[in-house]
């Protein structure tokens, strides 16, 4: 039987109507709503590729049935910022050029984005610890980190005036 | 005269229409049969073309990897992009200049020596002449040969080359766009996922598909072709239950399973191998000098790709269209002729990003999946992607190696004569080098399994690559154990067999300074007359503050190893200093790099910090195990390197406007190894000879001691 479930992603208010309610979120943002952004890597909530905001929380979400975030508010890699206006962090990590393959980057930034959001002046082990969630099999680490401080920095010059 | 030899790549694919074409008013489309895969190589060939077309890199578009537009390059592999396709790039674009200059000379009545061009204006003693490569693209035939005549830039010239560059395909992974071929979507596209055959062999002797589509919670379908069986369905979170489910509910016969034994090493002496001797005869008398022997291993390693494989086929009216995420459209492509029967005519390759794959992962393997179930659905374009523990368990592995040097040392201590005996499976078992696509062994009369080899020498040996030391030492030879039978499909990871070689190699240097009690640096630099070797080693040291004769011990220690890639290609030292307690804390790596003329430096520093960082994740954390089959299957089973267990990392670039470029990619992987196990012995006063250096070994060595 078809369920509605309702939820905000990015800013909009989402509806979908699936036979299956336990559908994982990653599929539905991927395959009903088109938001390829967030990527597939495991599907055993290890490797951090699907990490989203929900409800302000960095979560993965490859294996979190749909019907689990009814009514709740969704933040995706495309709702952090675009070419135009990018966030950031997105800033930094072009400056940085921070990524090889890339494939991991939409979760980390995202796990990035928790962290700052909780503490705008981590330290590096702070930010370790954060991304810790997430895998980087090219070896990006230290330009990812790098960038994260940088955002950072420039977001507490922005907090000030 | 004689004709210029031209560069590989351009003489295997002459016609210029193959690397350059002006499509429209002020663009320009530079193909290249290399593919991008992270390591910023798309960027590399723009900066390449922009200043042999002298134009602005604004201005080009890279179209690359596809069997219909692209040069046939083989593989991107081995470091060799910018080294071959990367000169080849330089000549085809100076030939097409060169072409367009003659034109324009003839157009303008003057001769070709009065002209330049200036972002693809072609100005006649620095004056406009209202011509460019545009107004003149109707007039000159690309459609013709390379000659070689036309010149290629030098130092002076180069405006974009030996620049930093921003890379072209990071904004879109930093957005989240849709880059990947795991975001393609077609029209009326199914998704699959295939129930893999465990191994060559093996039979299906039932299959509960009640189960299975019950598992599934909506339709799904099987597609089956010998023994080789999918599942397929518009919905892929039914085709995802589904395949998680199929492996419980499908009985096989004639299954093999390796088992923990066979995941060491140490498995592979006394196994059927083929033998050979490469180099100098064995000395006649080696008596009354004095002998040092060592034995040095490494498990096996997945390259652990952090998407797993996809691959997506159209099979309509005839002919086969693939994407793939492939090192190798056109290997990739002939593969698929033998295993389909069809025409290479009929079947299209394109290449389209995933992510970084480290050497022959399941990319082409879930190409051909695709391709299979396409041919039985015509129609419907099937999308494959394979699962975390499928790609954990059937990606081909990085094969287990042993490595026995023995050395003869002469009266002050320095080798006189190398012997590196090495046993190994084929680091080679890329379709139609020396293996076949995993899906076709399941098809009714597979192919047969290709002879056991391993990569030449000419091609830089697998095993075998960098088993000689560039030492100066008066004898060395190899003796090679290609081991025929290998529990697990092997084949190629970044650098092939030079980790392990020079992990060995390089620990046994240390072990016979410290015999003689002699500083690493200095004893490397006494057995080194190559200038660019001892360049790199000096200055590395000077960049980590070596002293020699730094006591070690306390658990802190530091260590140093150099390697020549392939011993022809880019040189690169490192120092690694490191705390072991339990376990080993990586503090701070120091690497000095030669890889002469250096086309994009942010790039080649982006790749070596890789390249230190996944081998620091090797040496340290890395060993797929057995355990009725392949018990490595998931992060959890194979953990790598995190965010918090990375070292600090300084990289210095030398020698960097040398006219020939060198590969960079897989260059520092062996001196890391090395330089761990150097620091790591340095700590301990105890030397740990096989890889990866785990608790347990730590644990194990300091209880002995």
């Amino acid at each position: 039987m078809t369920k509605k479930i309702d939820f905000t992603v990015n800013g909009k208010p989402m509806s979908v109507s699936l036979d299956n309610e336990e559908t994982p979120l990653l599929n539905v943002l991927r395959n009903e709503l088109g938001l390829m952004g967030t990527r597939f890597g495991c599907g055993l909530e290890q490797c951090g590729c699907c990490m989203v905001l929900i409800d302000g929380q960095p979560e993965k979400c490859c294996t979190k049935p749909v019907s689990s975030v009814a009514g709740k508010t969704i933040t995706t890699i495309e709702g952090l910022g675009t070419p135009a206006h990018p966030h950031p962090l997105q800033q930094a990590f072009i400056d940085g050029q921070a990524g090889q393959c890339g494939y991991c980057l939409s979760g980390i930034l995202i796990s990035a984005k928790a962290l700052l959001e909780r503490n705008l002046s981590p330290t590096r082990a702070e930010i370790a610890q954060a991304l810790d969630d997430n895998i980087c099999r090219c070896g990006s680490h230290n330009r990812i980190m790098r960038a994260v401080e940088k955002a950072a920095a420039q977001m507490r010059l922005g907090a000030q005036s | 005269m004689n004709a210029p030899v031209l560069p590989g790549p351009l003489a295997d694919n002459p016609s210029l229409d193959r690397w350059v074409s002006f499509p429209a008013p002020g663009k320009v489309t530079v193909l290249t049969g290399r593919v991008e895969f992270g390591q910023g190589v798309l960027t590399a060939m723009a900066q390449i073309a922009a200043d042999e077309l002298d134009v602005a890199m604004e201005r080009i578009t890279i179209r690359s990897g596809d069997t219909e537009l692209t040069p046939n390059e083989g593989y991107t592999a081995g470091s060799q992009s910018i080294q071959f396709g990367g000169v080849a790039m330089r000549q085809a674009c100076a030939d097409v200049r060169g072409l367009f200059l003659d034109k324009a000379a003839k157009v303008l009545g003057c001769g070709p020596s009065e002209l330049s061009i200036r972002d693809g204006n072609i100005l006649r003693n620095g004056a406009s002449t209202g011509q460019d490569y545009w107004t003149l693209s109707g007039a000159v035939n690309l459609a013709t040969k390379a000659t070689g005549s036309g010149t290629r830039k030098s130092g002076s010239d180069f405006k974009t080359i030996g620049q930093s560059s921003a890379r072209r395909d990071l904004p879109g992974k930093i957005f989240g766009e849709g880059t990947f071929i795991h975001d393609m979507v077609l029209d009326g596209m199914l998704h699959a996922r295939v129930v893999r055959q465990p191994n060559r062999g093996a039979t299906i002797d039932s299959i509960d598909e009640r189960a299975i589509k019950r598992a599934a919670k909506a339709p799904v379908e099987f597609v089956r072709n010998g023994n080789f069986l999918a599942i397929v369905g518009d919905n892929e979170t039914a085709v995802e239950l589904a395949g998680t489910a199929a492996p419980n509910h499908v009985k096989w016969q004639h299954v093999e399973t390796p088992t923990p034994l066979q995941a060491e090493a140490s498995w592979l002496l006394q196994r059927p191998a083929i033998d050979r001797i490469i180099g100098a005869p064995e000395p006649a008398d080696p008596q009354g000098r004095v002998r040092f022997e060592a034995t040095y291993s490494r498990g096996h390693l997945a390259h652990a790709s952090i998407s797993p494989s996809c691959g997506l086929a159209l099979y309509r009216d005839g002919h086969l269209t693939v994407w793939t995420h492939c090192q190798g459209v056109f290997p990739l492509r002939a593969a698929l002729v033998r295993t389909l029967g069809l025409e290479a005519s009929a079947i299209s390759v394109h290449h389209v990003q995933g992510s970084g794959c480290y050497g022959h992962n399941g990319a082409d393997d879930a190409a051909a999946d695709a391709a299979i179930i396409a041919i039985k659905m015509p129609g419907k374009p099937i999308r494959v992607r394979w699962r975390r523990e499928e790609e954990f368990v059937y990606e081909p592995k990085s094969p287990a190696m042993v490595v026995k040097v023995r050395a003869l040392l002469d009266d002050a201590g320095k080798p006189a004569d190398w012997t590196a005996e090495i046993w190994s499976g084929t680091h080679n078992k890329r379709p139609g080098a020396g293996g076949n696509l995993l899906g076709a062994e399941a098809l009714p009369n597979p192919p047969p399994e290709p002879p056991p080899a391993d990569v030449p020498e000419a091609n830089g040996g697998g095993a075998t690559r960098n088993a000689e030391p560039l030492y100066d030492i008066p004898a060395k030879r190899i003796i090679h154990h290609l081991v025929t039978e290998t529990p697990v499909r092997t084949s190629a990871l970044r650098g092939l067999g030079a980790m392990p070689n020079v992990f060995a190699l390089e620990c046994c240097i240390d072990e016979l300074a410290e015999r003689v009690g002699q500083d690493p640096v200095a004893y490397r630099l006494s057995i080194t007359a190559d200038k660019r070797a001892r360049a790199v080693i000096e200055k590395v040291a000077q960049m980590a503050g070596w002293e020699a004769g730094e006591p070690g011990g306390a658990g802190r220690g530091r260590g140093i190893a150099f390697a020549r890639y392939k011993n022809r290609a880019a040189y690169s030292a490192v120092v690694v200093e490191l705390n072991v307690e339990e376990t080993i804390r990586l503090r701070h790596v120091w690497c000095t790099t030669d890889a002469g003329l250096v086309v994009n430096p942010d790039g080649v520093i982006n790749q070596l910090e890789g390249g230190i960082i996944q081998s620091a994740s090797w040496v340290l954390k890395e060993q797929v195990r057995f355990d009725n089959g392949v018990s490595s299957f998931d992060w959890e089973t194979y953990p790598v390197l995190l965010f918090s267990e990375v070292p600090e990392i300084d990289i210095e670039l030398i020698n960097t406007k040398d006219e020939v470029p060198l590969g960079v990619g897989e260059v520092t992987a062996g001196p890391t190894a090395a330089a761990i196990g150097n620091a790591v012995s340095h700590a301990l006063g105890a030397r740990i000879r096989d890889l990866p250096l785990t608790r347990d070994r730590i644990m194990a060595t300091l209880l002995k001691e």
